[in-house]
């Protein structure tokens, strides 16, 4: 209390993002009893009839909880490694490149799909896979072969959601994986070089394994989020199409279906509490192993 | 000077590896690229053409057809601008100032509880009370629904740009630049103004361009939270606009669906809510890349 009475100004200039924050984060945390209430407009969010876990029975009883969890863990490893591994090649064979002109254009180019929303990138998707006028089939059709519909079957969204999101983001990764790889003592080349290293051997004999450390850093912050799933992403590109549903629903999508669809709230704030406390046990694995591994880098 | 020459030269001295590297860089760049050229291609085709051979590479006939049909009642789309435009605008500056401001504070070190404050920030990003209270909670009890306020709200801050910001103020400026402004007679507020926020600049550009593009790009916030045309923003009418068949209320009133040219005006309003960006970009884009650094090394 002194504290603050001594420094009152500097705990004012606090005031707005603190009030901010209450109001938008911590009131709506406490909203978390809603799980154990049956909703009511008049009894409100914290005043409505206790039933205890009864939507958590009704959320796992409905045999959607097994598919949600596994689809936003399978989706968002393998973002995450894809990810990984194409800005990480991106950013080596950009970091061979001497022509200054060509790499400030291709990084131009690169990092392009990330200023544009998904809602952007589903009228592309609509451009390259429409049924009838879609550039993928016209290509399709001029080599004899027969047309894809996208929108009927699950099976091309394994490999075009993870393009799609690599895509979206090869730009971005590129560019701070590049950051590290600057940061590498150039000595250390000069001196493999005189040691008579190819070019090929110094890649894979130093400039990767000194990625590591960097590498393992942004994997393990990654992975605290992998029970977030990119909304925009899943809601933009397939929406409420029913026939993905079982291979593309991930928590995120079912939180807002039965929020704005079907006003489930029982449904829509049990499946929230769930994402949430899976999402910071995840987050404090991820921490501790970054601890373990460099503390400096760990969250907290 | 002369040997460093000499070893860059044995550095470039492997043409199927340096062939290798130019290869694979410019096959993922136009890989990158090539949507946005089919996009414009598409928009700027006439509609019989895209109805008898389907979009391609490049326009194979030429046409504003679509542009045309837009800008023939424009009132939808510039009325989404002007939204887009205005919150883009007042969100970041005040996301900006406010964001600056706290972590000015969080790096005083006579704060004692500045690490508490920081966890207090920090700790909405590690838990949540999920998306359902959230949105009554704006909606029902605080009535935000339909406002432009609830449109700069809820984008507004990141936390992680206020640490980022924290760092970059406690490593940039000098701790004796502070205490002697302070004995000089400055109070915090005089100090965080005509010191803190010139000096923090560079970072002030990189956070901003951030923001005023997460600004641009959430379609989010107008899809739980509007529901009354003028305060649509560009890109959530552009979601509307392809998700449905439809067009906007204010063209359906003077055109029936039949003239209308459907498939080519998806794109052309595709273009013309993605334009923005895409012009200004190589224009800022040496801030985004030092944030994306110093996010990365700090955050």
């Amino acid at each position: 209390m002194k504290d603050i009475r001594r420094h009152w100004v500097l705990y004012t200039m606090f005031l707005p993002v603190a009030i901010y924050f209450i109001v938008f984060a911590y009131i709506p945390m406490a909203g978390i009893v809603m799980a154990f209430e049956s909703y009511t407009r008049t009894g409100g969010m914290f005043f409505s009839k206790w039933v205890g876990f009864d939507n958590f029975h009704y959320f796992f009883a409905s045999g959607k909880a097994w598919l949600v969890t596994r689809n936003t863990i399978v989706y968002n490893v393998i973002f995450l490694g894809c990810y990984t591994v194409f800005s990480i090649i991106a950013a080596v064979f950009m970091s061979e490149i001497r022509s200054k002109f060509f790499k400030k254009m291709t990084q131009t180019l690169m990092f392009l799909p990330y200023f544009i929303s998904w809602v952007t990138v589903s009228a592309f998707v609509y451009n390259f896979f429409n049924y009838e006028y879609g550039i993928v089939n016209k290509i399709l059709h001029y080599f004899g072969m027969e047309g894809i519909d996208i929108y009927s079957n699950t099976s091309y969204w394994y490999f075009l959601l993870p393009f799609l999101y690599v895509w979206k983001w090869v730009g971005y990764g590129s560019i701070l994986y590049l950051a590290a790889i600057v940061g590498i003592d150039q000595e250390i080349y000069e001196a493999a070089t005189i040691d008579g290293a190819s070019r090929f051997q110094r890649i894979m004999r130093i400039t990767l394994p000194l990625l590591k450390p960097t590498m393992i850093i942004l994997i393990l912050l990654g992975l605290g989020r992998i029970m977030r799933g990119e909304f925009d992403m899943f809601y933009q590109l397939i929406g409420n199409n029913g026939l993905l549903m079982d291979a593309t629903d991930i928590i995120d999508t079912l939180a807002f279906r039965s929020l704005m669809g079907s006003a489930d709230f029982g449904m829509a704030s049990s499946v929230g509490v769930y994402q949430s406390v899976l999402t910071l046990i995840i987050i404090l694995t991820a921490n501790w192993l970054v601890r373990k591994y460099d503390r400096d880098h760990a969250l907290f | 000077m002369s040997s460093s020459t000499a070893s860059n030269r044995k550095l470039n001295s492997a043409p199927v590896f340096t062939a290798i590297a130019y290869t694979v860089v410019s096959i993922i760049a136009l890989v990158c690229l090539i949507p946005f050229v089919v996009l414009l291609a598409g928009a700027f085709s006439s509609e019989s053409s895209v109805i008898s051979d389907g979009y391609w590479f490049w326009p194979r006939d030429f046409s504003l057809d679509a542009f045309k049909f837009i800008f023939r009642y424009p009132g939808d789309v510039l009325s989404a601008y002007k939204v887009s435009i205005l919150i883009a605008v007042i969100g970041t500056a005040l996301s900006l100032f406010c964001s600056t401001m706290a972590a000015y504070v969080l790096g005083r070190k006579e704060l004692k509880h500045r690490n508490k404050l920081a966890f207090f920030l920090f700790f909405t990003t590690l838990f949540s009370g999920g998306l359902a209270p959230y949105y009554i909670w704006l909606s029902r009890n605080l009535h935000l629904s339909n406002t432009y306020a609830v449109l700069i709200l809820v984008p507004m801050f990141n936390v992680m740009y206020i640490l980022i910001l924290r760092s970059f103020i406690s490593s940039s400026v000098p701790e004796p630049l502070i205490e002697s402004a302070r004995i000089d007679g400055a109070g915090d507020l005089r100090i965080f103004l005509q010191m803190i926020l010139p000096l923090s600049k560079p970072a002030l550009a990189s956070i901003g361009v951030f923001t005023a593009l997460a600004y641009w790009n959430d379609w989010w916030t107008a899809m739980m939270f509007t529901t009354k045309d003028p305060l649509i923003p560009l890109q959530y009418l552009l979601y509307k606009m392809l998700s449905s068949v439809n067009l906007s209320s204010a063209m359906s009133q003077h055109v029936t669906n039949l003239d209308a040219p459907k498939e080519t005006f998806k794109l052309a309003m595709t273009v013309i809510a993605t334009g923005p960006i895409l012009l200004v970009f190589p224009f800022v884009q040496k801030y985004f890349v030092s944030g994306v650094t110093i996010g990365a090394v700090k955050g």
